[in-house]
Formats: structure tokens, C-alpha cells, sequence
């Protein structure tokens, strides 16, 4: 699976007013950035154009361009995929969506409650909670399974949905967008405004604030929503029923049994590319959002 | 069940490390065992088993239809090495181990070392079943210790020479049956332009099956600690004989199981390939353009005449320790791997070539192959299995020692360093490996 750029919350530079950048610089920087998109791409045409074929044609004809019953190949491989086991991989999906729409969605509201307060409200050891909270960001996921795992293991709550939901809704990255994002956003005046007129903390929140901070919200979710769905290493720690697995416990299981069952190849090749539809759709779909937050923050 | 010494993650690597820090002196490879009674539980008993076999499900149905009263539920995750392991270790140490699971032989020290397994020699039918099973395989369930048992042998990879019987007949070159025939082959085949078979960097189990045809072994468990030796008499026979073919460029060293591996079996690149039972599958599936043009004959021998075979690959179902029910679970796992209906599923669903002697007379064993040109390949197999020498013994810490070997391998194939050289720094690892995990080592 790909992890996909991670937008960046912060407004764009304006495009430089001096002299006219060189023809030169502009086309070593368009060069650059050509060369880059073909290395990100390559992989996902070479997923496409795979998932168009069966079992002896993957290695036998060119892998970067498709044979002759390319679409009937693919119909045919989509349909297998989804019939294999009952269909136990539109389980996984549904198991990845809920995992990472669900986390991702209340981790935004989470992180971004948390960074709101850190940013807006003065209290003792604020920054000493601030910074507990960026040294989270600093320990990677990994490190944390296996003691998540024994800690899951004493309250019985391993194998379950919670063993990769819980952990999930945590975001320090986030925490600490929102705070940045917050304190460059959202006008203590405005605030007292808010108070002036007789709203309540948390309904300021919900109405005013959160409002605008919604580009880095919908950057949390994103960044949230893609760290959770390519989520590997906690899911194979904590889950033992097939039923519970994320999409990509999924597919690393069938890999894992290719040698044994060949007819799992195809599948895990198009399920890779089922897999990155969402968070292709997420993007794309959430996008929108996010850039004109951009363009609000750059005109002011 | 074949053993792909697969690459672990680096991260699965890492937790392994912490995990067994945690464990590390708790392990006691010389204790002497102790057969706790085995006592079937007065109430209906419900037991998990994870697996990765594929279809085990299935064979776990039937017993559940006859046994109400010990249901079993078939939990399925990726292969050991490529986490399965892992995860029993996290699980033992939180204590909620499933009652069942599958081991790989070479896995198996590593779980008796580290205090995984549950002694079921004094459950019911247990501790007499050695004679229903292939001597090699029961060796690797009781590591030779009196009144042990500690898995039941589920299937076993006897080894054999897959060969274009084809190519070897339109070229007019014998079928080798020693190795210095082999070698011979392979200079010929080198001339028409093919290769006689690949070397596999990562294939270090492959390797040690090699190594345990010729005699040799790598691993012994004294009463006072473990003896490494990857660099005895017969290993170092078998490192310089590939040495000399990698040197002429007379084999070639694509990663195995691979696409271009595949293909290059497929268009008749490869001529021939010692392999494990389960490689019959591999073959069919990932060559299917030369059906009909395999044949299977004995592993070429060091010595004329002889018949010794290797193994590759191979797994049993074990009790895990902390289990509340060993009695119950020790009576499935022993249907599992003997009867003969569970045994036929297991293959048809699994492709397991079953370590239970009575196994080699399954129907689907029997009778011409067509994919080998209407040759019986099975009896091949079914020899070759009473040919493979039952003292083999595999280290506790085999992951390790493939990681160490296989990166050797590695500079060995690319001309920095030689195959020997890999071994000798193979086995150092090993030794330090054992030593950091407070497992006794004889020098």
C-alpha cells in the first residue's frame, strides 16, 4: 500500500514577485518534480495494469502494458476476489472503513479539541503537557504495539475491534497541528466576542472555531485516516480472527500463502488496488476543502 | 507445509528482540521434563487452534461434528516467520496462548527453549504414537528427551530431483543420480544455454536439507547446553561443491519463489530443481506451459548406490503452554495428524504431505501423475521419506541463523565472500545469538 503525500497545512509561499525566476530554474524544478511523479506512479500503473491479468500472463507478457482481454481478465479477477472465501475480503474493507473512518473521524475531533485548549486557554503546565504531547510524536506506532498488546492482554480486550480502535483515535501529530493551527487562526477576539454574547466554551467551539480550523481539521483526518488504514503492525499483533482484520493484515496473510495456493497472486494484486481506491477517493473528494482553506489563509 | 524462510520486517525483528529480552534466562533447554497428568476435563470444552494452512478449517469441521463436546475454532493468520511466531511469543507471555498451534519443525526449539510448549506425553494415545509416524518427524516432537512429547508431527517435506525429462533426453545427458553427475549435467546444460538449477540465497533451510541428506548436522542438544556446527565435515562438502558450480556460472541465482523465477521454470531456463513434495504444486502452478514434461527421481547421492534423502520444510500441531485443556487438545491434535479422512481433506485443501507413515497410502498419492508425464512421482517421495536420516536436530533460534546465513549467501553469490565463509560467520552469530539469550553454549 502507498502512503500518499501528506498535504501540508501551511499556506503556500506567494509566488515570488522579484525578477522573473530564469526559464532555466523553473524547468531543472519542473524536471525534478516529472521524475518524482513518475516514481510515485510507476508502482500504482504497474498495479493497474497486473490487476488485468491471471496467473501465468503476470510474468510472461510486458508488466507495464496490458494483453489483448485486459478488460474481461479484470472482470473476471474483481469478481474472483470477491467471491474467495465467502467474500472475506469486502469483510476487510468494511473492517479498514470502520477502523479508519470511525478513528479517523472522532481522532480529528480529539486532536483537535486538545490543540484548541493547549492553544487558547492558559493553565498551569500547559506546555508541559504540550510538549509530552510532541514527544509522542517522536515515538514511532511500532514501539507501542507490543506493550499495547500485553496491556490489551490484561483487560481481556485483545482479538476484539477495540485492540485496533482504541489505540487509533490517538493523534500527537494532530494535537499539535491543531495547535499551531488554532493559535494562527482562530482571533482571541473572536472568542471574547463569543463569550460576550453569552456562548458557552464549548459550543464556541463547535460553532466558531472549529469552523476555522476546518483546513487543518479535514489535514488531521486525512493524515489520520491514511496512518490508520495502511495500519499494519497493530492489527497483526493484536488479531487472530480473520473476520477482524484490516485490508492490509488481509492481504499480507494471503501473501504470505501465495506458494501454497497460487490463485492468491491475482488476488492480492487487484485487492492492493481495490485497497488504494478509498484513500484515492478521500483525497480527491476531500481536497477541495483543504486547498480553499489554503487560498483563505493566503489573501489576507 | 513448506518453509519460506521469509524476510521478516525490520520492525518484527525489533519487537522479537524486546520480547525476548523479556524472556531471556527463563528458558532451561536441560531441564528435565515433566509430564503433568493428563486428565479429560468433566464439562464440554472449547478450544482455539491458529493455523495457516489453507482449508483447515474445513478438516476442523468434521471433527467438530463427531466431538460436540470439544468444539475447536480455527483462528488463520500469516505464515510463522512472517508473524505467526511473533505473535505466540506476545501471546504466551500475556498468558492467552490459543490451546493449539501450528509449528514448524525448525520453529519448534525455539518454542521449547523458551518454555512455549505443553508436555502431553502422558495424555491418552500420546505418548505411545511414535510408530504411527515417520521416525524423523517424531525425533522433532520429543527432542530425544524420555517422557516427552511436545507436538504432534503434522507434514513433512521429503526431498527428491525434479528434472525436464524432456530437455535431458533431446540434449542426450543421463539423468544424474550422484553429484559429481550433477556437476557433469550442469557443464552440458550450460552449453545448450540453460541452467541446471538456481541457487537460492534465502533458501537456507533448502540448503540445510542438503547438509541433513549428506549426514551432516548443524545442531545438537547436550545435557549441558547446545552444540553449533554449521561448519562440520559434511556442510562444508556440500558449500564448496555449490561454491565450484556458482563460480563456473553453471546455476543460476534468481530469488526464489519469485516471478522471474517462475518464468524462468516456465520457459525452460531451469532443468531441474531439488526440491521438497510440496514442490509438485509449485511446479504446476508457477510452470504451467511444461506439463507433461517432469519427471521426479532420487536425490543424486555423495555416494554411489546409496539412497539418503533430505527434507525440506514440514510442520506439527503443538499444545501451547498455559492451555486449560492439554488433554483435549493433545486428543484433536492427534486425530488431526492420524486419521486418515482428516489427513486426505488436509491434502486435497492444504496440499500437506502428511508425516503419519500411513499417510504415503492416501488415494491421492496413488496412481500417475499427468503434470509428470504419467509418472507415480509419489512413490519417489514416499521412499525418499524413509530415507531421510532421523537425527537432525534444528537450533532454538533458526530465524536468526537463516538471517545470518542467507546474508552470507548473499555475498557469496554477488563474489565477495564464499559459501564456506557464510557458514563460519553463520555459525559465530549463532553462538552469540544463543549467548545473548542466556541459552547455554558448548564451544
Amino acid at each position: 500500500m502507498t502512503t500518499a503525500a501528506v498535504p501540508q497545512s501551511a499556506p503556500e509561499k506567494p509566488r515570488s514577485r522579484g525578477p522573473r525566476q530564469s526559464i532555466m530554474s523553473r524547468s531543472a524544478a519542473m524536471l525534478i518534480m516529472g521524475v518524482f511523479t513518475l516514481y510515485f506512479l510507476t508502482p500504482i500503473w504497474w498495479l493497474l495494469v497486473t490487476s488485468t491479468k491471471s496467473g501465468g500472463d503476470i510474468t510472461g507478457t510486458s508488466a507495464l502494458w496490458f494483453t489483448p482481454d485486459s478488460v474481461a481478465t479484470f472482470f473476471t479477477n474483481i469478481t474472483g476476489l470477491f467471491a474467495y472465501e465467502n467474500g472475506l475480503f469486502v469483510k476487510w474493507l468494511l473492517n479498514s472503513a470502520l477502523y479508519a473512518g470511525v478513528g479517523a473521524f472522532l481522532g480529528t475531533i480529539i486532536a483537535a479539541m486538545c490543540g484548541y485548549a493547549l492553544s487558547k486557554y492558559e493553565f498551569k503546565g500547559r506546555e508541559a503537557i504540550f510538549n509530552v504531547v510532541l514527544s509522542g510524536v517522536l515515538v514511532p506506532a511500532t514501539a507501542l504495539a507490543l506493550p499495547l498488546f500485553l496491556i490489551f492482554s490484561e483487560v481481556n480486550l485483545t482479538n476484539t475491534y477495540w485492540a485496533v480502535f482504541l489505540p487509533s483515535l490517538v493523534s500527537p501529530f494532530g494535537v499539535y497541528l491543531a495547535r499551531i493551527y488554532a493559535a494562527a487562526s482562530v482571533p482571541g477576539e473572536l472568542l471574547e466576542a463569543a463569550r460576550l454574547d453569552g456562548s458557552g466554551e464549548v459550543r464556541t467551539f463547535f460553532t466558531v472555531s472549529s469552523r476555522l480550523m476546518a483546513p487543518a481539521l479535514v489535514t488531521i483526518f486525512l493524515f489520520q485516516f491514511v496512518t490508520i488504514w495502511n495500519n499494519f503492525f497493530l492489527p497483526l499483533i493484536m488479531l487472530r480472527d480473520q473476520a477482524l482484520f484490516p485490508v492490509t493484515l488481509g492481504l499480507y496473510a494471503w501473501n504470505s500463502q501465495i506458494s501454497q495456493i497460487p490463485e492468491l497472486r491475482t488476488f492480492v494484486i487487484i485487492g492492493a488496488l481495490v485497497s488504494i481506491l478509498p484513500l484515492i477517493i478521500a483525497f480527491l473528494g476531500l481536497q477541495r476543502f483543504w486547498s480553499s482553506g489554503l487560498g483563505a489563509g493566503s489573501v489576507k | 507445509m513448506r518453509m519460506h524462510h521469509g524476510k521478516t520486517t525490520a520492525a518484527v525483528v525489533m519487537v522479537s528482540a524486546l520480547a525476548l529480552a523479556g524472556c531471556a534466562g527463563g528458558g532451561d533447554s536441560s531441564g528435565a521434563p515433566e509430564a503433568a497428568a493428563c486428565e479429560p476435563s468433566s464439562e464440554p470444552v472449547e478450544l482455539t487452534f491458529t493455523t495457516w494452512v489453507p482449508g483447515m478449517d474445513e478438516v476442523v469441521k468434521l471433527w467438530n461434528e463427531e466431538n460436540p463436546d470439544i468444539q475447536v475454532e480455527v483462528q488463520t493468520g500469516p505464515n510463522g516467520n512472517s508473524g505467526t511466531y511473533q505473535n505466540f511469543f506476545n501471546q504466551l507471555q500475556a498468558g492467552n496462548a490459543p490451546d493449539l498451534g501450528q509449528i514448524e519443525y525448525d520453529a519448534l526449539p525455539n518454542f521449547r527453549v523458551q518454555d512455549g510448549l505443553e508436555n502431553i506425553a502422558a495424555c491418552e494415545g500420546v505418548g505411545n504414537a511414535g510408530d504411527q509416524f515417520i521416525d524423523w518427524t517424531w525425533n522433532q516432537v520429543t527432542f530425544g528427551e524420555e517422557d516427552a512429547v511436545y507436538a504432534i508431527p503434522q507434514d513433512s517435506g521429503p526431498m527428491a530431483l525434479f528434472y525436464r525429462a524432456d530437455l535431458f533426453e533431446q540434449a542426450g545427458i543421463e539423468v544424474p543420480t550422484t553429484w559429481e553427475e550433477y556437476a557433469t549435467a550442469a557443464e552440458q546444460i550450460r552449453e545448450e544455454g540453460a541452467y541446471i538449477t538456481n541457487f537460492p540465497r534465502s533458501d537456507v533451510n533448502w540448503f540445510a536439507g542438503l547438509v541433513w541428506q549428506a549426514g551432516g548436522e548443524w545442531f545438537s542438544s547436550e545435557d549441558d547446553g547446545w552444540e553449533v556446527n554449521l561448519t562440520g565435515e559434511e556442510s562444508t562438502q556440500v558449500a564448496e561443491y555449490w561454491q565450484g558450480l556458482l563460480e563456473d556460472d553453471l546455476v543460476s541465482t534468481l530469488p526464489s519463489f519469485s516471478d522471474e523465477w517462475n518464468a524462468s521454470f516456465n520457459e525452460g531456463d531451469q532443468w531441474t530443481w531439488v526440491s521438497a513434495v510440496w514442490g509438485t504444486s509449485t511446479l504446476q502452478s508457477g510452470a504451467p506451459d511444461t506439463a507433461g514434461k517432469w519427471a521426479v527421481a532420487p536425490m543424486p547421492q555423495w555416494d554411489a548406490g546409496q539412497s539418503a534423502a533430505g527434507n525440506w520444510g514440514g510442520s506439527s500441531t503443538a499444545v501451547l503452554k498455559g492451555s486449560d485443556h492439554p488433554y483435549e487438545a493433545s486428543q484433536f491434535a492427534l486425530w488431526l495428524n492420524t486419521d486418515p479422512e482428516a489427513l486426505a481433506l488436509a491434502n486435497e485443501l492444504g496440499g500437506l504431505y502428511p508425516a503419519a507413515s500411513a499417510g504415503a497410502d492416501l488415494e491421492a498419492f496413488a496412481g500417475e501423475s499427468e503434470f509428470f508425464g504419467g509418472q507415480a512421482v509419489y512413490d519417489v517421495f514416499a521412499e525418499a521419506s524413509e530415507n531421510v536420516d532421523p537425527e537432525f536436530t534444528w537450533g532454538p533460534t533458526m530465524t536468526q541463523t537463516y538471517t545470518d546465513v542467507s546474508d552470507g549467501f548473499g555475498a557469496a553469490i554477488g563474489g565477495e565472500s564464499t559459501l564456506t565463509e557464510a557458514l563460519q560467520r553463520g555459525e559465530q552469530q549463532t553462538i552469540d545469538a544463543l549467548k545473548a539469550q542466556s541459552i547455554p553454549v558448548i564451544e
